[in-house]
Order: C-alpha cells, then sequence, then structure tokens
C-alpha cells in the first residue's frame, strides 16, 4: 500500500499531463503541424486521445505477479459511453489492466500492485472503498462464458439476489428487461426455468451479458468475450455491444483488430505491458503515431 | 513386428488390454459369486420343504426334513462309498436334538405322509408329527388329523385376535402405567434430594398418591392380563411325534402350521411369502435364532441416517474451509495428509475413542447434569445409538471431506470470479455458486460414507450395539426418539446368529439370508443417494462443472 502512494506522488507531474490534455481537443492536429521533432511530453500527448466525458481514470499503473511485473506505469482515460478497445499481443497486460479496474486481481496472491485507478474521481483503492459495492457498479463479461449450474432464471435474478432484492415480480421483471438489454429474451423466454449450461456458446455469453446487466452497472467490462464464438455469435455480440454503449461504459479486451476497429471508439494497444498508444479508434487504425502500433495492427508481428 | 499383411502386432499393449480386461472380468465374478451365494442360501430357506417319514432297521420312526446327502467319511475308500442324509427332526421339547445325521443303510422305507405336519412354535422350536386331538382344557373339540387340521386353522384365527388385545394390553396400557411409575420414581428422587420445604413435602404427597394409584391401577390390569393369558392357552393342541409319544401345545403358541406334502404351488408360495414377511417384519425369537430381524434393519437404517445428519455437515464445512478459505501452505497440507490418514485408522480404535469421548466424557456430564435422578444408573453414560452413529460419523468424516474438496476444486475459477464480479462476497460466491456446484461430488462423498457404515460393526460393539434391544430405539413414548437406547445391527446380528448362537445348525441359512438383507439395505439406500445425486447432475445438464 505504501508503495501505490509514494508511486502516485512521485508520478503527479505526469497526471497533470493527462488531466490538462483532456479537456483541450485541440492538441492533436498542433502536434501534428509542429515540424520539429517530438518531446516526451509531446509523445504522450499525441498517443492519449482527447477525452471529453471520462468516467475512469487509470494512472500510472504499475502491477506485478510475484516478482514479474505485468503493467509498467499504464496511464489512460476512459470515456463514459463508448467503447474503448485494449488490444496487444499475448501476454502484453491488456486483460490484468481490465481486471485491476473492478480489483479482481486481489484476488490472486502475491500480486503487488502500484498506481491508482480512479472512477468517477474516486480511488477504487481506496481502503474505506467496498470492493463488492465497486463490483456491483463495474460488471464484467469473461473471456469463457461462465453461467452458473443454475436455470437461465436464476443466472441472471443472481446479481439482483445478491443485492437484496427478493420481490418475485420484480426479479421477474428485471430478467425479463436484462434479457432483452442482452438481446436473448425471445430465444429463451419459453426455457427460463432450464439450466444455463444447455444454452449455445452464444447464448451463455448473451446471457453472461444480461446478468451483468442486470445490476445496473455503469461500466461493462468484457475480457474478450467474443474468442470462443462462431462468427455469427460474434456479430451477434458486437450489435449488442453498439446497443449496450448507449447506457453503459464499455470497456473490451479482444484479440481481435477487426473487431476493435469495428465497434470501439478508442482504442489503447499495449505491448509488454506498457501503454503504447492510446488513441481514437478510426485514428490508431489509419495513422498510427507509433512505428510499433504500426507494426502490429499491419500484422508484421505480434 | 509385422505380419505378413502388413499390419502391426502389439504384443505387449493386446497383452496388456488383456490383462486389464481379465482383472475386470474377475472382480465382476468374484462379486456374481458373493450374490448367488447369498441368494442361493438365503432365499431357499424360506421355501416349504417336504417332510419325510423314514423307518429304520430296528424299528425306529423319524420323521423330519431332509436337509443334506453326503458320502460316509469312513467308506471314502470302498468302490461306492455309503451316503448319509443329514434330517432336521425339531421336537426339541421331547428331547431330542434338532437334527440326525442317518446312515442309508438302516432305512428301510421313505415315504411322505400327506397328514404330516410341521409347526413352528414360539418356543422350542419345530415340532414335526401327526395332529391327533383338540381340546379346551380337559373337553375334546375334535379328533383325527383331519378334522383337528380344519378346526384348528379356524380356532386359531380367533386365538390371533385374542393375542392381539392381550399385546395390545401388555404393550400399551401396561407399558404406560410402568413409563409413568418410573417417571414419578425419578421426580421423587430428584425431589428427595433438594433441601425439604412446603413445597416439596406437598409434591413428594401427591407422587405417592399418584404412585398408590397406578399401583392399584397396575394390579388391576395385570389380573386382566393374567386372565386373558389363561384364556389364551385353554385351547390346546395334542399331536403325536413320529415314535409315538404325544405333545401338548397350546394352539396360541403355534405361529405357523403347514402341512408340506399336501401343499400345491400356490399355496407353498403363500407360506414363503408369510416366512419371508415375519423374517422382515417380526421381533427375533429363541435368542435370535428363529423370527424375525426387524430391530436390526431398524436400527441399521437409523443409525445410518443419524451418522449421515452428522457427517454431512461435519465434512463439508470442514472441507470447505480447507478449499475455500485456509491459506494453502504447508499446514494445511499436514492437515490434509492427517485427514487421509484418518480414513485408514482401524476401525476398532475409533470404537474406543467412542466409548472414552462420546460414551464416558459427553455421556457421563450429560447424566450429571440432566439425569442426576437416575444415578447410578447411566442414561446416556452408556452405549446408545447416538454414540454409535456419532462414533461412525467421525469413522466417515475423512470420506467426506475428501470427496468435497475434489467436488469443490472441480468448480472453475471463472465460476467464482463471475460472482465475485456482480458484487457478490466470498461467502455469497461459496454458498450460492460453489456448493450447489459441487453437491453432486458432496454426495458422492456422503454414499461412500452410508456405505461404509452401514457395513461397519467392531466399533459399534462397545458404543452401543446389543444382541437383542428390548425396544426400538422410535416409539409412542415423550420424546419419541430415544437416541440413547441400544440397538440391534444387521452386521452384528449376523455374527451373533451365525457363531454366537445355541444352534448354529439351525441358524445358518438365517446368516445368508441376513446378509444377503444387509447388502439390500445398504443398496437400496445408496440407490436414493445416487438417484439424487442424478437428479442434480440432470437439473445441471451438461455441466462443465
Amino acid at each position: 500500500m505504501t508503495d501505490r502512494t509514494d508511486g502516485a506522488k512521485a508520478l503527479s507531474s505526469e497526471d497533470k499531463v493527462n488531466v490538462e490534455a483532456a479537456p483541450a481537443p485541440a492538441t492533436a492536429p498542433d502536434s501534428k503541424a509542429r515540424p520539429a521533432a517530438p518531446t516526451p511530453q509531446d509523445v504522450v500527448q499525441a498517443t492519449s486521445p482527447a477525452i471529453a466525458d471520462p468516467i475512469l481514470d487509470v494512472r500510472s499503473l504499475s502491477l506485478w505477479y510475484g516478482p514479474s511485473q505485468a503493467l509498467n506505469r499504464v496511464s489512460l482515460v476512459i470515456p463514459s459511453k463508448r467503447i474503448t478497445a485494449f488490444i496487444g499481443p499475448s501476454g502484453c497486460g491488456k486483460s490484468t489492466l481490465l481486471r485491476c479496474i473492478n480489483r479482481l486481481n486481489d484476488l490472486i496472491d502475491e500480486v503487488r500492485i502500484e498506481g491508482d485507478v480512479r472512477l468517477e474521481g474516486r480511488s477504487i483503492y481506496d481502503p474505506s472503498l467496498d470492493v463488492n459495492a465497486l463490483r456491483k457498479r463495474i460488471g464484467m463479461v469473461f473471456q469463457k462464458s461462465n453461467p452458473f449450474p443454475k436455470s437461465v432464471f436464476e443466472n441472471v435474478a443472481y446479481g439482483p439476489r445478491i443485492q437484496g432484492v427478493n420481490d418475485r415480480r420484480r426479479l421477474e421483471h428485471l430478467v425479463e428487461s436484462s434479457l432483452r438489454g442482452a438481446a436473448l429474451w425471445d430465444e429463451v423466454k419459453d426455457r427460463l426455468a432450464d439450466s444455463a449450461l444447455g444454452l449455445s456458446g452464444g447464448q451463455q455469453q448473451r446471457l453472461c451479458i444480461a446478468r451483468a446487466i442486470a445490476v445496473e452497472p455503469d461500466v461493462i467490462l468484457l475480457d474478450e468475450p467474443c474468442s470462443a464464438l462462431d462468427p455469427i455469435a460474434t456479430a451477434k455480440i458486437e450489435e449488442l455491444m453498439m446497443e449496450l454503449k448507449e447506457q453503459y461504459t464499455l470497456v473490451v479486451v479482444t484479440h481481435n483488430m477487426q473487431q476493435a476497429s469495428r465497434v470501439s471508439d478508442y482504442t489503447a494497444f499495449l505491448y509488454l505491458g506498457e501503454l503504447v498508444e492510446y488513441q481514437e479508434t478510426e485514428k490508431l487504425f489509419i495513422n498510427p503515431v507509433r512505428k510499433q502500433t504500426e507494426d502490429y495492427i499491419t500484422g508484421r508481428f505480434g | 513386428m509385422r505380419t505378413a499383411r502388413g499390419k502391426r502386432v502389439d504384443w505387449m499393449g493386446d497383452g496388456l488390454t488383456a490383462l486389464c480386461g481379465g482383472a475386470l472380468g474377475l472382480n465382476l465374478l468374484l462379486v456374481a459369486a458373493l450374490l448367488s451365494v447369498l441368494i442361493y442360501n438365503g432365499v431357499g430357506y424360506f421355501w416349504p420343504r417336504p417332510v419325510t417319514r423314514l423307518e429304520l432297521a430296528g424299528g425306529a420312526v423319524v420323521l423330519g426334513e431332509i436337509l443334506d446327502r453326503e458320502p460316509i467319511f469312513e467308506t471314502l475308500d470302498a468302490g461306492v462309498p455309503a451316503m448319509r442324509i443329514r434330517i432336521k427332526v425339531g421336537n426339541r421339547d421331547l428331547g431330542s436334538a434338532d437334527f440326525r445325521w442317518i446312515d442309508e443303510r438302516d432305512i428301510v422305507s421313505r415315504s411322505l405322509p400327506p397328514q404330516a405336519v410341521v409347526l413352528e412354535r414360539v418356543e422350542w422350536g419345530n415340532f414335526y408329527g401327526t395332529m391327533v386331538e383338540l381340546r379346551h382344557g380337559a373337553e375334546v373339540l375334535s379328533t383325527g388329523p383331519e378334522e383337528v387340521w380344519a378346526s384348528f386353522r379356524l380356532l386359531r384365527e380367533r386365538k390371533l385376535d385374542e393375542l392381539a388385545v392381550a399385546r395390545r394390553l401388555e404393550r400399551k396400557e401396561i407399558g404406560a402405567v410402568n413409563h409413568e411409575m418410573e417417571r414419578l420414581r425419578l421426580e421423587r428422587k430428584r425431589l428427595e434430594g433438594t433441601p425439604p420445604s412446603a413445597e416439596t413435602s406437598d409434591a413428594l404427597r401427591a407422587i405417592e398418591d399418584e404412585q398408590v394409584r397406578l399401583e392399584s391401577r397396575f394390579e388391576a390390569l395385570s389380573q386382566r392380563l393374567f386372565d386373558l393369558r389363561e384364556d389364551l392357552v385353554a385351547e390346546t393342541l395334542i399331536v403325536e411325534a413320529a415314535d409315538g409319544t404325544r405333545a401338548e401345545i397350546p394352539v396360541v403358541e403355534v405361529v405357523r402350521a403347514v402341512r408340506p406334502n399336501v401343499l400345491d404351488t400356490a399355496q407353498a408360495s403363500g407360506v414363503y411369502v408369510s416366512r419371508v414377511w415375519e423374517f422382515l417384519s417380526g421381533e427375533p425369537r429363541e435368542s435370535n435364532t428363529e423370527g424375525g430381524i426387524f430391530p436390526a434393519i431398524f436400527g441399521t437404517v437409523m443409525m445410518v441416517f443419524i451418522m449421515s445428519f452428522a457427517v454431512a455437515p461435519l465434512g463439508v464445512l470442514a472441507a470447505l474451509y480447507l478449499r475455500e478459505y485456509a491459506k494453502q501452505g504447508p499446514v494445511v497440507r499436514m492437515v490434509r495428509i492427517a485427514v487421509n490418514n484418518l480414513a485408514g485408522v482401524p476401525s476398532i480404535v475409533f470404537g474406543v475413542f467412542g466409548l472414552g469421548f462420546f460414551v464416558y466424557l459427553i455421556g457421563g456430564s450429560i447424566d450429571q447434569v440432566f439425569y442426576p435422578e437416575a444415578l447410578p444408573t447411566p442414561t446416556y453414560g452408556t452405549g446408545g445409538i447416538l454414540w454409535g452413529s456419532l462414533t461412525l460419523a467421525l469413522l466417515t468424516v475423512p470420506v467426506v471431506i475428501v470427496a468435497t474438496e475434489e467436488g469443490l476444486a472441480a468448480v472453475p475459477r471463472v465460476v467464482r470470479e463471475g460472482s465475485l464480479a456482480l458484487g457478490a462476497t466470498k461467502f455469497e460466491t461459496v454458498w450460492r455458486v460453489v456448493v450447489p456446484a459441487a453437491a453432486p461430488g458432496i454426495l458422492t462423498g456422503l454414499i461412500l460414507a452410508m456405505a461404509r457404515a452401514a457395513g461397519e460393526v467392531a466399533p459399534l460393539m462397545i458404543v452401543g450395539m446389543v444382541k437383542l434391544a428390548p425396544s426400538l430405539p422410535i416409539d409412542g413414548y415423550f420424546p419419541f426418539v430415544h437416541f440413547e437406547r441400544k440397538f440391534m445391527h444387521l452386521g452384528f446380528h449376523i455374527y451373533d446368529v451365525g457363531f454366537q448362537s445355541p444352534n448354529v445348525e439351525a441358524t445358518k441359512p438365517l446368516v445368508f439370508a441376513t446378509a444377503l438383507l444387509l447388502v439390500v439395505v445398504v443398496t437400496v439406500m445408496n440407490l436414493v443417494a445416487i438417484a439424487v445425486r442424478n437428479r442434480l447432475r440432470a437439473k445441471y445438464a451438461s455441466s462443465a462443472v
């Protein structure tokens, strides 16, 4: 814990850069026009987009699993009600970064974290913060669909029940609206009492999304949600993500660069635990600032 | 190596496959042999056998059921050895042994007399002979085998109703008076132990009055029972054994009368069913050599139930702590090894521990605190069904812990994370997601524990199992379930009937029948548990868990 506060203090100057950069959308064209070689501060600005409405603020986050470092001073700001994608080769730390946002990494022994993540300005690593309350605000969908061994209904009702909703009518309403929200209602409305494990892979993944939105979170983290699905199921999930961003902030980790370019508004490219470039998606894919990014998205490595 | 067609011959692999298959086959063969021995020896026993009359050289006449035939040892060297037969002649009250070996060379003639009758009696075992007369006191009701047979059956129906009345009087009414008197005795003893005061002396006087009232009621009931008993034995049957000696048997003491030589298949089946039913539902007679084994079935099942209720929470909670909460490290690893080793401790050691810990320490303390008025007679401070069950719960808890831990370990981490990511606490996750997902594994452990407990005899012998329990652990008197009572058990019954019986020869088939029943009871209990488990599995069909 002391490490983290030290780290946060030491990096306050870099913080300022980000914070100042955020409300000034005019910086990006400026940096392009400048003829001289970019200074380090310019690079930070150039590789970070202007975010008008931030919800999550990752500040110089470093993470170690035992002796090996998985994240190295990652800073980025995630906009509200947009889709932000994390891309990068395997082992680059994108899933680790995602799991820091709802503090799921806490469960792993020997994990050490420095830096900070702020949700609407408040540190999620504040010792007085209730982790369970945090996780209710930040839902998560996993790489492998993980419905509970319960009925479809009970899967979706699980979150509300945990929060103390026991009124049957209210639960039914919540389950229906969540399943509709996850575009699954029409497929499962006649089999709500059946085991969730009998659904197809794509349906299971949408059930997990329904389960996540049943607790009405602010942010939904998606950890490679389509990597185990066929193209049709993937298309459905992507379509759903586009709908969900009307209401929720989505952060998605993906291996699939087409997917990132199709669905996301902002894309962060991570490599070896460092944030290489973070831009509006279109800009990152068409005109990346860093050569590393260009090499990766054009398939020259990774 | 290759054959001419180029197909590779894998001697090692094929040999190994054959070896494995052979081992499995041998196992199946052993199980099949076990069951068929039990079924062959146990099930046939209840079928009525013909009664043969043998006239021997020298004029003696023998009547009975022929059971065995074997060569005589001394004549084995001769070309065709002489044979001897084992015949059950019964009539122990007339001074004969139950069984006789007869050299076939001594037999002059054999016949199957139609009027031969087998009387199964409350006392003295079977009687083989013919019916002569039916009497009421000195008055002769009927004579001649056929007439007596006809009127006997009608009379016996009536006597059985009367017997039921007498039994009810004895069990219900006199039993209630006895129960109440014992309660008053203890209450009085308790009051006498307290310092004297006006209230206690009033209470004591009230108790004394009540005792006097009960005493007189007891006298009246006893007199009525005595009269009923006299009426019951008023009608007697005069029967004649093969050698002409006569015996007088009260009609009510005949449990079953059969004329085996004139039974058709339907009648024989009727006798078979009634005998099997008596075996399953009746109480043992004649120091367990006859009658039924219902108290042993009841004791076994109840003991396993109490054991399950004790072992399931204990084992599951311990496994939950070990797997979900304890910090995995050398200490937990050592605990796990210790738990596994506990399963290998000889069961009699658990029995001794149960005697010292449950019976003497806990039971003795319970007596001191709750039943001081009954001391020095122990209530819980002696073996009983509760202590037997708890001892077996300790014996089987490692099985449940290991199976539960395996079930918990099989729940994928991603499912737990799914619950935590919804804001559930660790406890909610474990309780609402992990335990239900692990339920089939937990039930598997419980099934194994139940099977082990149902067959365990040695530790129970010192913590409450008895050869003959006077009453079942559940009855109509408050508090209805009597955990402190001693109980009977099928496993011990097998040992007792087979090796401690005064009439081992007669009870040999009962040993097989009881063993078969024990197998059936264990199987039925396991099938129920397996059905529950399969329902759970089907509920979460195609589970990756």
